[in-house]
């Protein structure tokens, strides 16, 4: 199992490298004239006003925070449906106490309004 | 002995190596060195056929011919986009963050490549049987997240930030329904495995033809997933020009353009490996060779439906989008969850558990087309009332 994962490794480390080093060898192919005009933000329109790193709205921060409380509960979902063949009746009776726990979660959500794009 | 097994030429492989008298370590380094560039090859001449593909069948779906004039019908098409893209002037904009901004498209291109070591080919035809194969798909899918935010923020532009905030959002609302659909495959195979995933359904015993709810499910977060029509508003040309790439150019560009092709291609392949019986099928048994045939098969035919629906489909609101993933498709797939959970262990024979599953898949199925499409109908009623009141028609 060790062997595999070494072979994972270096695919990793292939596949990472493989962008930027092509990315490197293009460069060497293309030509490079830039100017001031060429280097403005959206050089194709209008130069939009304002800066744009500027306060975002605050709805992507709860959608975020609704998605960590079922990313977590993923994290148990695969290892309870891996060994759910072998293990008994208990099994299912948690687990649907676990579901039905965030389930009351997206229930509150949705009742608090949070899942109502404005 | 038969020499078209893949698993015996695979033997016959190692044992070549272990013949030549090289020590552990490097039949491993020159397995995973073999691995590595049949897996990379594979991947970049595939995306060359894949755009020419979705050109051409986007045409003739449009009453259009679509590619016809670089090589045989068009086929070349591609190469030539490819080469102009290379020798084309790379421009970074100059309020741009450097660092994250040129980083961004290599680490898209990593984590669609890092996917391709988990697919099961064919019997045998795996990169690496991962035993922990379905996690790490939804581990590394999520790195291309990063990669679109990254993009979007870097380029200092709003239309780019916009395209950032709306894809990390649609990626990381549908990523629930898509790990909630995957793990009924892994409740029923009991491995992670891919490739134990793929044994299990033998003999027809698809889990997409058990449970087509879960199937659905995948389906539609796939195109979520793949920011494809209905689901393409974060690169909506009519409000956000281009979304998160709209600053890229030159081979940038062409690496976010490959990310995106490479990744429908790898969501059909898992699709058909989790839900089709992967390289499953009459014969498979006596001439293994058949599993990469049947493997391709359903893999282009998910391939062709995402295309179908892409050339036919209008766009979804980004309320409708995020409505759609945390009011239908979440409840859903925590419900076909249980519901797997509970008939897997009702004491009656194999068939009748899945007939049971199949039959209460259908009345789900049924039952969210109906309220989905009570709640259109009532909100179409309210904007005909609304324009009525304002004179407008």
């Amino acid at each position: 199992m060790l062997n595999s994962y070494a072979v994972v490794g270096l695919y990793l480390l292939i596949a990472l490298a493989f962008p930027f080093v092509t990315l490197l060898i293009v460069s060497l192919m293309r030509p490079s004239k830039p100017n001031p005009l060429k280097n403005s933000t959206y050089e194709c329109g209008m130069e939009t006003i304002g800066d744009t790193w500027v306060q975002f709205r605050a709805q992507y921060y709860l959608f975020a925070l609704v998605f960590v409380i079922f990313d977590i509960e993923v994290v148990f979902l695969y290892p309870w449906a891996v060994a759910y063949g072998k293990l008994g009746l208990f099994a299912l009776v948690e687990m649907v106490i676990f579901i039905g726990m965030l389930a009351l979660a997206l229930v509150y959500a949705w009742r608090k309004g949070i899942l109502e794009w404005q | 002995m038969n020499p078209l097994d893949p698993r015996i030429l695979g033997e016959w492989w190692n044992t070549f190596l272990r013949g030549l008298g090289l020590a552990e370590g490097w039949i491993v380094f020159i397995n995973g060195l073999v691995v590595t560039l049949i897996l990379l090859g594979f991947g970049l001449t595939s995306v060359i056929f894949l755009i020419w593909l979705e050109r051409k069948f986007a045409g003739r779906i449009q009453d259009r011919l679509g590619p016809n004039r670089v090589g045989p019908y068009g086929l070349l098409q591609t190469v030539a986009d490819a080469l102009k893209l290379m020798t084309k002037e790379d421009i970074t904009p100059d309020n741009a963050e450097r660092v994250t901004y040129n980083l961004a498209p290599g680490l898209a291109v990593f984590a669609v490549l890092m996917l391709l070591v988990v697919i099961p080919f064919g019997p045998g035809l795996i990169g690496v049987d991962l035993n922990i194969g379905v996690l790490y798909i939804v581990a590394m899918g999520s790195i291309g997240i990063m990669a679109a935010l990254m993009a979007g923020w870097a380029s200092n532009n709003k239309y780019a930030l916009l395209g950032g905030f709306r894809t990390v959002a649609q990626l990381l609302s549908y990523e629930i329904p898509m790990v909630l659909a995957m793990s009924v495959p892994v409740l029923f195979a009991g491995t992670m495995s891919m490739h134990g995933i793929v044994e299990k359904q033998a003999r027809f015993q698809w889990f997409g033809l058990i449970m087509p709810a879960a199937f659905l499910l995948y389906i539609i977060s796939a195109l979520a997933e793949n920011e494809r029509t209905p689901f393409d508003l974060l690169e909506a040309e009519s409000e956000i020009v281009a979304g998160y790439h709209i600053e890229y150019s030159g081979m940038k560009f062409a690496w976010f353009f490959l990310a995106f092709f490479l990744n429908t291609l790898i969501l059909s392949a898992i699709a058909a490996t989790l839900f089709l019986g992967g390289w499953q099928g009459p014969f498979v048994e006596q001439v293994p060779i058949l599993g990469v045939f049947y493997f391709f098969i359903k893999t282009t035919a998910i391939l062709l439906f995402f295309m179908w629906v892409r050339a036919t489909f209008p766009r979804l609101r980004i309320d409708q989008m995020m409505a759609l993933a945390w009011k239908v498709l979440v409840p859903m797939g925590l419900v076909l969850v249980l519901l797997a959970a509970l008939v897997v262990k009702l004491p009656i024979p194999g068939l009748l558990q899945n007939l049971i599953l199949f039959v209460t898949n259908i009345a789900i199925l049924l039952f969210v087309l109906g309220a989905v499409g009570r709640h259109l109908r009532k909100e179409a009623e309210r904007y005909k009332v609304r324009y009525q009141v304002s004179g407008i028609r």
